[in-house]
Formats: C-alpha cells, sequence, structure tokens
C-alpha cells in the first residue's frame, strides 16, 4: 500500500465491505509457539500476512505483534476476535491506516566510493533524512525511517549509484486513540475483571435495535 | 540433559507423601497432580516415549483406573465420551509419534464439540528434539489448530504448573481439548516438587466476562416485545451446568425451544416447550418457522452451517438475539442484534427476571400443525413402517420404549445418527454423546466405552451403522478385556447410506463406492467373547433389544434395516431453512 492511500481518508465503518488495510496489535504473553497459533488463524482462512512485526513491548514478558493484512472489515473483526480467544493472548486491537501511526525501518548499503564521488547521493540522502549508520573504506550503510512509498522511492533514487543491498523491516505502528496498556494489564491480573476491560461492541448496539 | 543415571534412579524414587513438598521423579509429579485435580480413570496407550510415566502408574493403580485401549484414537474418544457423560475432564496417555498423531482426529472432535479433554504425550529426550529421533513428531504444531492450549515441558519442575493450568483451561470457559507433551528426560527427572496448586486465573485468560446487565435489559425487552418468539439451544446449555436456568427461562417466558443435536437433552424430550431438532435434517416446524419468528434467541450454540441451511435467507425476518460465553460466536455466522455475552448460567438467571410471564399459544399451535404434517408424513411411516423392511426408525422406538429415555445413546455419524438424535427419547441431560462439528466416523464404539465410565449406573447404548463400526472395531477388544457394559447397535443397510442418499439425490443416483460389505459381526463380537445376536426380520426385533439390553455384560445387536431408506426430513445443502423436503 502507498503512502498516497494511507493519506485520503477511509472512514471504517461497520458496514464497510470492501477490503482495505488493517493494522492489528496483539499483546500476548511470550511463549514458545505462540507465533505459530497466531498465524494459522490467518492461514487457515487463507489470508496473507503482509507485514509482521514481533517484539517485547513496554511491559517485561509481554510481546507485542504488528500484522498488517488487507481484507474486508468484516474478516478483520472475526479474525480479531479469534486470535483474542486464544489463551496466551492478552488484547487485541484492529485499526484502519487512518487510525495509527506507522513507521518502517530500511537500510541501505551503498558503495563509499560512489558517494565519495558524487555530490549528487550525498544530496539525495539528505533529501530522505537518511543517517548513516556504518562508514567503512568500501561502503556505508543509510537508514531510513518512514512509510513505505518514501523507502521505496530511495530505493528507485539510488539505483543508479550501486545499491549494494537494501532490507526493510516489517511495521511497527502506534495508534492515535489509544490509552496506557499498563492500566489495561492492571485489570488483567486482577481475578475478577472489571467492566471496564469490556471494549462493549455489542452495546454500541443499542440505539438501533428497539426499532420493532 | 538426563541420563540413563536418572533412570536407574527412578525405580528407587518412591512418591513420597509429605505434606508440602514431595521428592520424586517428573512422572509421580504429574500422577500425583492428576489425583489432586479428581482424576480416577484415564484412556491409554503406553510406548516408549511414556514409559517412565507407565512405570510410575504402577504403583498408583489403587487410586487411578488405567483403560488400556486398542489404539490412541479409540483412547481419545473414550475420554470424550467420558467428558461428556461425567462433565468432568477426560484424560489420555498416548506415546511420542504414531501415539500422538492419533490423537489428531479425536483432539479436533473435541475442540469443535467443546469437550475438556487434558492429553499427555511422551515426547523424546529434550537433546533430541529436533534430529528425527525414533518416534519424534513436532506434536505441539501438529496440534496447535485442534487444541485450545498445548505445552511441551522439558524440565520437571514445570509439571506442577502446567498441569494445574491444562486443567483450569479444558474446563473453564468454553471448554476444549488440551495437551501436553512431555520429553523423556523430564518425566525422569528427580525433584522436589511444591504442593500441587490448583489454578484458578491466568492473565492472559479471560473464560468469562462480567455479565453487563444492559445486554440481558436489551434481551428482555426484545423478548417481551415479541409476539414470535423462538428459542434455539446447543451444548452450551449442558456445558454450562445450566438446564435448570434454561427450563426456567422458557417455561416463564412461554417460548418455544428447538436444539442442535449437540443440546439435544437439556430438556427432556417430552417437555410441552421443547418443539424439536434444527438443521439438515431436523424437524419440519423448527425449520420452517425460523423464518417466520420475530426474535430469534439463541443460546449456546453457534449456528453451524448445518443448523443454518443458506445463511442469507436465514431467520432474516428476526431480531437475533445471542447468549453466548464465547465472543467470537457472536456475529460470526448470523449477526446478532443483542448479543449477551457471558456464562448462560448467569445470565439465564438474569434474563428471567426481566421477561413477563407468557404463553404464545397461537405461535405453539403453529408449530403443533407443522409437527402434525411431519408425524402424517415422515414420522409414522418411518416409527410404524408398513412394508417388510425395517427402518431405523421403529428400531429407535423400541428402544424408548424399552428404556423409557433414561439410557444413554452414544452414536456414531450418518443415518442412524440423524434418525437417533432425531427419535431417541431424553429424560436427561448428558445422555446423547454424538459427534456433532467434526463428524467422526468412527466415534460411536470408543466413545460408548467412556461414556459408561463417565455413566457407570446407565444404560449405555451405541447406535453404529456397519460402516462407522469398521473404521473403530478394535475397540471391542477394550470392551472384552476391561467388561465395559456396553450395548452395541449396528444398524446395517449395507451401504455407507448417508453418502448414498446424497448420491441419490444430488448425483443421478450413481452410487459411487458407497457399497460396504461386513463381516460376520456376530462372530466378530464372539470372537472377543462378547455376546452377540443378529435380527433379519421385524418379528424378532423387540425381544432382541430386550435381550440386548437386560443382558449383564456388553452385547452386540445387528439389526438389517432397509437398504436405501432415506433420513427426512431434509434441508437440500445450499437451501434455505424453509424449503426443507419431507419427501
Amino acid at each position: 500500500m502507498s503512502t498516497e492511500d494511507t493519506i485520503k481518508y477511509q472512514p471504517a465503518k461497520a458496514d464497510y465491505e470492501g477490503k482495505q488495510e488493517y493494522n492489528i496489535i496483539v499483546y500476548a504473553e511470550n511463549r514458545i509457539g505462540l507465533l505459530n497459533r497466531i498465524a494459522i488463524i490467518f492461514s487457515k482462512r487463507k489470508i496473507n500476512i503482509e507485514s509482521l512485526n514481533t517484539s517485547p513491548s513496554e511491559i517485561e514478558g509481554i510481546h507485542r505483534f504488528n500484522i498488517v493484512i488487507t481484507e474486508s472489515y468484516e474478516v478483520v473483526r472475526k479474525l480479531a476476535r479469534q486470535i483474542e480467544k486464544q489463551v496466551e493472548v492478552l488484547k487485541v486491537y484492529f485499526n484502519t491506516a487512518d487510525e495509527i501511526i506507522w513507521q518502517e525501518l530500511a537500510l541501505y548499503k551503498v558503495s563509499t566510493d560512489e558517494i565519495a564521488e558524487k555530490v549528487t547521493v550525498e544530496r539525495l540522502l539528505r533529501q530522505y533524512g537518511a543517517s548513516a549508520v556504518v562508514i567503512r573504506k568500501d561502503y556505508t550503510v543509510f537508514a531510513v525511517t518512514g512509510h513505505r512509498e518514501e523507502t521505496d522511492s530511495l530505493v528507485k533514487a539510488l539505483e543508479p549509484y550501486e545499491l549494494i543491498e537494501f532490507v526493510r523491516s516489517a511495521r511497527v505502528a502506534i495508534i492515535k486513540d489509544s490509552a496506557s496498556f499498563h492500566e489495561k494489564l492492571k485489570e488483567f491480573e486482577a481475578f475478577e475483571p472489571g467492566e471496564e476491560l469490556v471494549e462493549n461492541e455489542f452495546l454500541d448496539k443499542g440505539e438501533k435495535i428497539f426499532t420493532m | 540433559m538426563e541420563t540413563a543415571q536418572d533412570t536407574i534412579q527412578t525405580a528407587e524414587a518412591k512418591a513420597e507423601t509429605s505434606t508440602k513438598t514431595f521428592k520424586g521423579t517428573g512422572s509421580q509429579a504429574l500422577l500425583n497432580g492428576l489425583i489432586s485435580e479428581g482424576v480416577h480413570t484415564i484412556f491409554g496407550y503406553p510406548g516408549g516415549a511414556i514409559m517412565p510415566i507407565y512405570d510410575a502408574l504402577y504403583d498408583y493403580a489403587d487410586k487411578l483406573t488405567h483403560i488400556l485401549v486398542r489404539h490412541e484414537q479409540g483412547g481419545i474418544h473414550a475420554a470424550q465420551g467420558f467428558a461428556r457423560t461425567s462433565g468432568q475432564v477426560g484424560v489420555v496417555f498416548a506415546t511420542s509419534g504414531p501415539g500422538a498423531t492419533n490423537l489428531v482426529t479425536g483432539l479436533a472432535d473435541a475442540q469443535i464439540d467443546s469437550t475438556p479433554l487434558v492429553c499427555i504425550t511422551g515426547q523424546v529426550f529434550a537433546h533430541l528434539l529436533g534430529t528425527d529421533a525414533f518416534q519424534e513428531t513436532d506434536v505441539i504444531n501438529i496440534t496447535t489448530p485442534v487444541t485450545k492450549w498445548n505445552y511441551q515441558i522439558t524440565d520437571a519442575k514445570e509439571i506442577p504448573e502446567v498441569l494445574a493450568k491444562a486443567f483450569y483451561i479444558a474446563k473453564s470457559g468454553r471448554p476444549g481439548p488440551v495437551l501436553i507433551d512431555i520429553t523423556k528426560n523430564a518425566q525422569l527427572q528427580l525433584d522436589e516438587f511444591p504442593e500441587y496448586i490448583k489454578c484458578n486465573h491466568i492473565r492472559s485468560y479471560r473464560p468469562k466476562p462480567k455479565v453487563r446487565i444492559e445486554y440481558v435489559e436489551q434481551a428482555a425487552k426484545l423478548i417481551n416485545e415479541a409476539k414470535k418468539p423462538f428459542v434455539l439451544f446447543g451444548q452450551g446449555v449442558i456445558l454450562g451446568k445450566a438446564e435448570a436456568e434454561f427450563k426456567t427461562f422458557i417455561e416463564k417466558a412461554g417460548i418455544p425451544s428447538a436444539w442442535t443435536i449437540m443440546g439435544e437433552g437439556a430438556i427432556p424430550t417430552t417437555h410441552p416447550l421443547n418443539v424439536g431438532m434444527l438443521g439438515m435434517h431436523g424437524n419440519y416446524g423448527p425449520n420452517v418457522l425460523t423464518n417466520e419468528c420475530d426474535v430469534l434467541i439463541a443460546i449456546g450454540m453457534r449456528f453451524d452451517d448445518r443448523v443454518t441451511g443458506r445463511l442469507d435467507k436465514y431467520a432474516k425476518q428476526a431480531k437475533v438475539i445471542h447468549l453466548d460465553i464465547d465472543p467470537a460466536e457472536i456475529d460470526k455466522n448470523v449477526k446478532a442484534d443483542v448479543g449477551v455475552w457471558g456464562d448462560c448460567k448467569e445470565t439465564l438467571p438474569l434474563l428471567t427476571n426481566l421477561v413477563n410471564e407468557s404463553k404464545h399459544e397461537d405461535w405453539l399451535a403453529l408449530f403443533r400443525d407443522y409437527n402434525q404434517q411431519e408425524i402424517d408424513q415422515v414420522i409414522t411411516p418411518e416409527l410404524y413402517p408398513q412394508g417388510d423392511e425395517m427402518t431405523m426408525g421403529e428400531v429407535l422406538r423400541n428402544i424408548n420404549e424399552i428404556c423409557g429415555g433414561d439410557a444413554i445413546i452414544v452414536t456414531d455419524v450418518g443415518q442412524h445418527q440423524m434418525v437417533a438424535c432425531r427419535y431417541a427419547k431424553f429424560n436427561n441431560t448428558r445422555s446423547n454423546v454424538t459427534s456433532g462439528g467434526l463428524g467422526t466416523m468412527g466415534f460411536g464404539l470408543p466413545a460408548a466405552i467412556g461414556a459408561k465410565y463417565g455413566a457407570p449406573d446407565k444404560t449405555v447404548i451405541a447406535i453404529i451403522g456397519d460402516g462407522g463400526f469398521q473404521m473403530t472395531p478394535q475397540e471391542l477388544g477394550t470392551i472384552m478385556q476391561f467388561g465395559a457394559e456396553v450395548k452395541i447397535l449396528i444398524l446395517n443397510n449395507r451401504f455407507l447410506g448417508m453418502v448414498r442418499q446424497w448420491q441419490q439425490l444430488f448425483h443421478d443416483k450413481r452410487y459411487s463406492f458407497v457399497n460396504i460389505t461386513s463381516p460376520d459381526f456376530v462372530a466378530l463380537a464372539k470372537a472377543y467373547y462378547i455376546e452377540a445376536d443378529k435380527v433379519d426380520e421385524r418379528a424378532n426385533l423387540r425381544t432382541a433389544l430386550e435381550t440386548m439390553i437386560n443382558h449383564k455384560g456388553s452385547y452386540l445387536l445387528e439389526v438389517m434395516v432397509g437398504r436405501e431408506n432415506n433420513v427426512f426430513p431434509m434441508v437440500p445443502q445450499g437451501c434455505s431453512v424453509s424449503e426443507i423436503r419431507l419427501k
């Protein structure tokens, strides 16, 4: 998905039938085999995971998964419930691109000679906000963080100048409208979860029901 | 890493039953844990990688009964039968490799039918993991999609805590199968174990939510405004042990109630508000009137496609209330207008308080009208056939007359299963044991063995087709050895009947590989020292059934039924429930 799509605002209506990009965030216990347990929820339904990042969260022992897929609201909602149902999953959030801030990290390895010789390369790198991670006699590694389109276009721009190697990370994302997960965790650790823990998606329908 | 040294030490290690801690092997810790969880019966099969556990079991014969099955699949189906009739967690032992892979069908069956199981599999030594060692399989990854939870133990220290978690997860919330894979070194490992503490909380796992009264209020409002409310109930009522709460609810609100085959028996067959079976081979009225009710109240059921038929023509006119403990089921197949997420043991009494007393006489009369049509066109010819050929239905009618609805009926999968579910009379809950979601042929015989251990005072009748019986006949050996008093009733139509019925109706009668021959079942049973008889004419049926049921001990009766009888009514696949056919 390009940055352009991200910028276009697409409200995630509950009855939205078409597919769009969704960002799924999963908080889970750090346990062997859980990645597989989550991954098969997608593969069982023949859904391709476009990007998957898993790393320790701010809370010790709890990992945060960031999964990107393109599907309809209905499918994503059901997937999220199936994931949350897993014993070692604490919480699942899913959001459309406009509801999150996201970044990917890209590394570019280029010949040091090329940069030293060609002023344009240096200008190019500055233009993309790249920072040098390693500078050696033979090669230099630059890092850029940004959206897919930004990291992609630098690849294109560097192609004439001997781009030796390129790699891009999975996406990491932060939900614009989110509360502290620490608070939620306290609830989880309590024996009797309070009402706040329950996101009341069923209750939201209240208004619409009594039209018999 | 464990060495042979430990193996030698095992023999010396005796379970010390000190008050707080005990010294012993991982295997002993496991068995002590099982006893602490109230386990008394285990279904299993030994093998190389689980030998230390079996070695320890040798000393626990006074506390733990081990039923040696003839195949691990039989073991897990037996544990399922046990869990279904007893309401307790079924326990299975199997060895690594083929032992563990043979559990997969049963795990899938238990997963889809929410049956609480704890399966213990042996695994090769931890240092051999990933080396393609003898009888090594990646059991955890193979079983991940078909277990509620699974875990591999490589260090005995983990055994008590993991076992406690396993039992808690298996039986709480929406129950399901759990598998623990224990490497041989952990089974042998000598250690000091703390006192066994049962688990009652896992921070990442919420078996049931705190019930929000707002949902219940919304549901009650809909029910109170309804003119034609209709209740669909499933196994959730039984799993939640909420049969009494359920009965009180429907009686106060006066709502006709129909069941999924997994929910059958939650209220007695003869209850005036019990209007029958849902789904593909369910009753006429419940299917047709699903598309005429104004409020549909689904309780502990999951709108399986065999229940709903064509989904876009299913109950579109109705407001849907869905009570379920599993939030992933609400809105999964049928959109709920009100989702009441919670344990029905808690939500039903709240709902009962808020609903008005009502009768809905005219609405109930509609169900009776449809029922009369079904009786005339389908039920009477099936239960009281005029032709020479015996029908499955008349066999069931005779069983009802002999047992009066108090027997436990275990079925396999196919035509006989649908006939049994349709016509068997049940007075009590936990009396119908069948493979619902997975439709596992071969389930019946082993499940009946477990069902008997789960309800030793009940008459257990396993109704099985000639096809399904030939999938797991080896369990006759288990019946022989342990004397499980199972009444085996083979309804033999010399066809794989359900597939044949579909081929007749939807594939131009092209009977492709459904013509199945059978061995001499009577001789087969007798080879296992099980009393047996065969009936091929109606005149002998009643006496033969009475002989079977009154016989002390296990018994096999083969009844030859009509070859090409079909099960009706039927909602053809892809059709709406209102398009149900009576013939």
